[in-house]
């Protein structure tokens, strides 16, 4: 009988090949156009690490990424928990439920662009619904002049579009729990947040990782809605890193500085999503999913 | 490769990140890992470790041209070290 070989790996080949070809090449010529300065072809200098220094000591550069985490983290911090919220207030099974799935999924089905636009109308105070309705209630509310309401749009937007991922991953965790893990915590008298603690938050923490992640790497790369509701303004108060890169890169043609920009860019990606995934993949904190005599 | 613009330097740097994986690759082969806690606080592999160092190291190079006008050489011989380190400790 034949040993065990290894020779299976070389099913693997052509996805490899795909991978190298679409993915890990285009990387290395960014890194290797980021350490020149290309003006065409033939005429090209190497800079070294020149581009890097000069973004790093670019302030625009650094609002941007700050203002990148700020919008990141405020968005999580909202989206996340009201999704759980969400998706535990909606019925287990029950005629409305498909009607309340398809409502939910209806944001996730508009193009970016058009949440945009949808948005840049709902929101202006002049014939807006939002903006007049938030003006008539005594606000002096303007998405296009004020920075603070320009982000509380931004944000309102993204919760708007995003949140049904949230709700409906989760969902779909919780109605793989089994109901006798229910009916175990109503006899130990157990409370709605003991229940959703002990039962629920063990056996949804993979989909919620895959939720946080999907968000968190959808977010830090945000360009076509801010784009069309504020176009980065006011100033550049909602200008985020894809934003400023597109006007380098796009715009004014510096390969050179906006490939060291995007190697930056992907470094801090890398960095926050590996962070994130190891600290809730490795965590031993919270009860064991397994464990049944958890309770 | 000139249509691609490729320059000696990069080449090099890929050629020695492609060398680290490969001698990785072979070292499990022949010795699997097996996964510990050290230094850092979480459980690693030894893949785990050299990932960390090469994160670690674009961060402190980063770091390093942000803020010094010192040659970025100093920075890569720390980098070999704590990345040593990282890999025997961490």
């Amino acid at each position: 009988m034949q040993a065990n070989t290894n020779k299976a790996w070389l099913g693997v080949l052509p996805v490899v090949l795909l991978v190298a070809f679409s993915a890990v090449i285009p990387l290395m010529t960014v890194v290797n156009y980021s350490v020149q300065d290309i003006f065409d072809v033939q005429t090209r200098v190497f800079v070294g690490f020149d581009w890097y220094r000069e973004t790093l000591r670019d302030p625009r550069f650094v609002d941007a990424l700050l203002r990148q985490i700020l919008f990141s983290s405020l968005i999580l911090v909202i989206e996340i928990p009201l999704g759980i919220v969400l998706a535990r207030g909606l019925p287990r099974e029950g005629r409305l439920l498909p009607l309340l799935l398809v409502l939910l999924a209806v944001p996730l089905l508009i193009p970016w662009n058009v949440v945009g636009m949808i948005w840049q109308i709902f929101a202006r105070p002049d014939i807006g619904l939002l903006g007049a309705a938030v003006n008539a209630a005594g606000f002096d509310y303007n998405f296009t002049g004020v920075v603070t309401d320009a982000w509380v749009t931004l944000i309102a937007m993204d919760v708007w579009h995003w949140t049904s991922l949230v709700t409906l991953l989760t969902f779909a965790g919780l109605t793989a729990i089994p109901g006798a893990c229910y009916q175990a915590a109503m006899l130990d008298d157990a409370s709605r947040w003991q229940v959703f603690w002990y039962v629920e938050f063990p056996r949804i923490r993979s989909v919620l990782v895959i939720a946080v992640l999907l968000r968190l790497m959808d977010s830090l790369m945000i360009y076509t809605e801010p784009f069309v509701l504020t176009g980065g303004g006011p100033g550049n108060a909602t200008t985020f890193l894809s934003q400023y890169l597109t006007s380098m890169a796009v715009g004014q043609f510096d390969v050179g500085p906006a490939a060291a920009f995007s190697v930056l860019y992907f470094l801090v990606i890398l960095l926050l999503c590996w962070l994130f995934y190891t600290s809730v993949m490795g965590s031993s904190k919270g009860p064991d999913p397994y464990d049944e005599d958890g309770l | 490769m000139a249509w691609m613009a490729w320059t000696l330097p990069t080449a090099l740097f890929f050629a020695a990140i492609a060398a680290g994986l490969v001698a990785m690759t072979v070292f499990e082969l022949v010795r699997p890992t097996i996964p510990r806690r050290g230094l850092l606080p979480l459980v690693t592999s030894r893949g785990d470790r050299f990932f960390i160092s090469l994160l670690v190291s674009a961060f402190i190079h980063a770091g390093w041209l942000g803020i010094t006008e010192l040659p970025v050489y100093m920075a890569s011989i720390g980098c070999l070290v704590l990345g040593g380190l990282l890999m025997r400790f961490g």
